[in-house]
């Protein structure tokens, strides 16, 4: 089980820096959401992924899961919707503004010139 | 008072919940957010006095024992970090009444600028890794917001840059936290630092002790991670940038300090060793973007990095001393920079541009400002009895003990570039013929001053008052040097 979350992550992780490493707007906020969710699922792996009970240390329980790592996750799953709807806002208002959602043209060159 | 260590976040954190329901009222905001913000300065400034009789402060939050539980530490060196940033929040608030526009303070500025306040003093305060790394989302949620809040071109399209930097290096932080996760089975710092002596931190710590630089060097601005920075700290408007280049970066190098000083001190060979060879590089990335620029804000931008390549390079020295000159340095940059970025955020406004060629003779109609900037350059760059002599003298003695030698001579060399930058705006902005600017009398110059004057005074008293600072100070490297110091006072033994 542990080897086929590693390779998930790993899927993840390359779609998403593939999708970061483009020039549109969008595709670098869907790389960034996919990056978020292989960070995530690293963290749940991490803490192990026994089959057992729920996490409460009853009498009879052998196995029960780690609640930890669960919690991290929520914790960090909350941050990254937030993140990722302020990071669309901003994209579409850019997009208004700037009038193109393509990374090339939006360098800067102020305190260049 | 045993809740004492939470009222510097929980001030603000109140203060920004009532202001959203408040923003219509603009007097009433700022009045609001002045009160609290001299609430959270005597609440930091008490703290760091029981800090000081009484030793380590901790707070198991919701009565959960150390281990198990969030808890909030703060020894000395987080009390003074938060004293330290609320007296700059507290100016750059000033600062922002009569300078940031009514259209900013109607949407949510007061309110973002409490948020962020939040961030910073939890980050300080925080004893717990995951705990931490909320705190620097709340921090970075805020900067955001304030990064593009007013919508102009520039803002959005650097704010775009500096979330997605920011996305980047802040899942890096938890798949970070989850790997010392899974190799410790702890999260709190404290019982982190036990558990790492206890297994003699073997490779795959120093494996993590190399991430945990790169996430935080990305947020700090070390050497080849300080890329994001010029681009974004230039978009928004002088009290943010302020904000910004007084403290998010120092949050970035509070937590190498953190992490490097109470986790991975067994095995100082390979991790403080790329640590020094980074702050090396940090100085000379530094000192080439300041004095090759010509705009006024970019080099004390570039100024910012110099002083995060100093202060980690006494990280890197690892011995009580130098310690001792890094949190002397961090306290004297965080104040001096924020001053500094306050009187160019006027120069700017005056003048209406940030090329140095388009500037001259300011001296002769504004010659407070000119000479609070002289005083502030000569801080800077560390000249005696300054406070970046302290400093830069304990960094300096520390590395060549140490046998440290190119890196305390390149911190030796940095003042002279630091000076020569600075005084280059000082020269070409301040002398000479003076011109006509379009600004002139419109700006408050007055009311703007007071807030960067607070700043210098508060910079110089430090300088000046360095022996009566020292025995502060030097209580907080103590902590630093023993983590056993640390570990006792949150787990009780």
């Amino acid at each position: 089980m542990e080897i086929l979350m590693a390779v998930i992550i790993g899927v993840l992780f390359t779609s998403a820096v593939y999708l970061m490493l483009s020039k549109s707007l969008l595709r670098i906020i869907i790389g960034t959401g996919l990056l978020s969710h292989g960070a995530h699922l690293l963290i749940l792996t991490m803490g192990g992924l026994k089959k057992g009970s729920v996490p409460i240390l009853g009498e009879h329980a052998k196995h029960y899961v780690d609640p930890i790592p669960q919690a991290l996750i929520l914790t960090a799953i909350v941050i990254s919707f937030g993140v990722t709807s302020f990071f669309l806002v901003l994209a579409y208002r850019a997009y208004q503004e700037l009038g193109t959602d393509n990374m090339d043209q939006m360098r800067g060159t102020e305190g260049n010139d | 008072m045993i809740n004492l260590l939470i009222l510097p976040i929980i001030i603000p954190l109140f203060t920004a919940i009532l202001l959203i329901f408040l923003t219509k009222y603009i007097v009433l905001q700022r009045w609001i957010s002045g009160l609290s913000m001299i609430g959270t300065i005597s609440a930091s400034i008490i703290l760091i006095q029981t800090v000081h009789t009484d030793g380590i402060q901790t707070l198991n939050l919701g009565s959960w024992p150390a281990p198990f539980g969030i808890t909030l530490v703060s020894d000395m060196l987080s009390a003074l970090l938060v004293a330290t940033s609320s007296i700059i929040a507290f100016c750059c608030l000033i600062y922002s009444f009569r300078s940031i526009g009514e259209g900013r303070e109607k949407f949510y500025y007061y309110s973002v600028f409490q948020f962020l306040l939040v961030g910073i003093n939890g980050a300080f305060t925080t004893g717990d890794i995951f705990n931490l790394f909320v705190f620097f989302e709340v921090m970075l949620m805020s900067s955001y917001v304030l990064m593009v809040i007013g919508g102009t071109k520039i803002q959005l399209r650097e704010s775009i840059k500096y979330i997605l930097v920011n996305v980047i290096s802040s899942a890096l932080f938890v798949i970070t936290v989850a790997y010392l996760y899974s190799v410790i089975g702890s999260l709190n710092m404290a019982d982190i630092s036990r558990k790492i002596t206890e297994i003699n931190q073997p490779g795959i710590v120093t494996v993590i002790a190399i991430l945990f630089l790169i996430v935080f060097g990305l947020k700090g601005a070390i050497f080849p991670l300080y890329f994001w920075l010029p681009g974004s700290y230039y978009a928004p408007p002088a009290p943010i940038m302020a904000l910004f280049g007084a403290l998010l970066t120092k949050v970035g190098v509070y937590s190498i300090l953190r992490t490097y000083t109470l986790f991975f001190y067994h095995d100082t060979g390979y991790t403080h060793q790329i640590l020094m060879v980074l702050a090396i590089l940090t100085i000379l990335a530094g000192i080439i973007g300041a004095i090759a620029y010509e705009d006024i804000k970019k080099i004390i931008i570039y100024n910012i990095i110099i002083a995060v390549g100093i202060i980690t390079f006494g990280i890197s020295v690892m011995t009580e001393e130098s310690l001792t000159g890094s949190v002397f340095y961090l306290i004297h940059d965080m104040l001096l920079k924020a001053a500094m970025f306050l009187l160019i955020g006027i120069i700017i406004a005056i003048t209406g541009t940030s090329r140095l060629s388009n500037i001259s003779g300011m001296i002769k109609r504004y010659p407070l400002l000119g000479w609070m900037f002289f005083l502030a350059s000569l801080s800077l760059a560390g000249i005696p009895p300054f406070s970046g002599f302290v400093g830069k003298l304990l960094l300096v003695k520390s590395g060549f003990a140490a046998g440290h030698y190119i890196g305390a001579a390149v911190v030796l060399m940095s003042s002279l570039f630091v000076l020569y930058s600075v005084m280059k705006i000082f020269i070409n902005g301040f002398w000479g013929v003076p011109k006509e600017f379009p600004n002139e009398g419109k700006v408050p110059v007055y009311m703007l001053l007071a807030p960067a004057g607070l700043l210098i005074a508060i910079g110089i008293t430090y300088g000046i008052g360095a022996e009566f600072v020292h025995s502060y100070i030097s209580q907080a490297a103590e902590v630093l040097k023993n983590p056993a110091l640390y570990i006792d006072a949150v787990l009780k033994e």
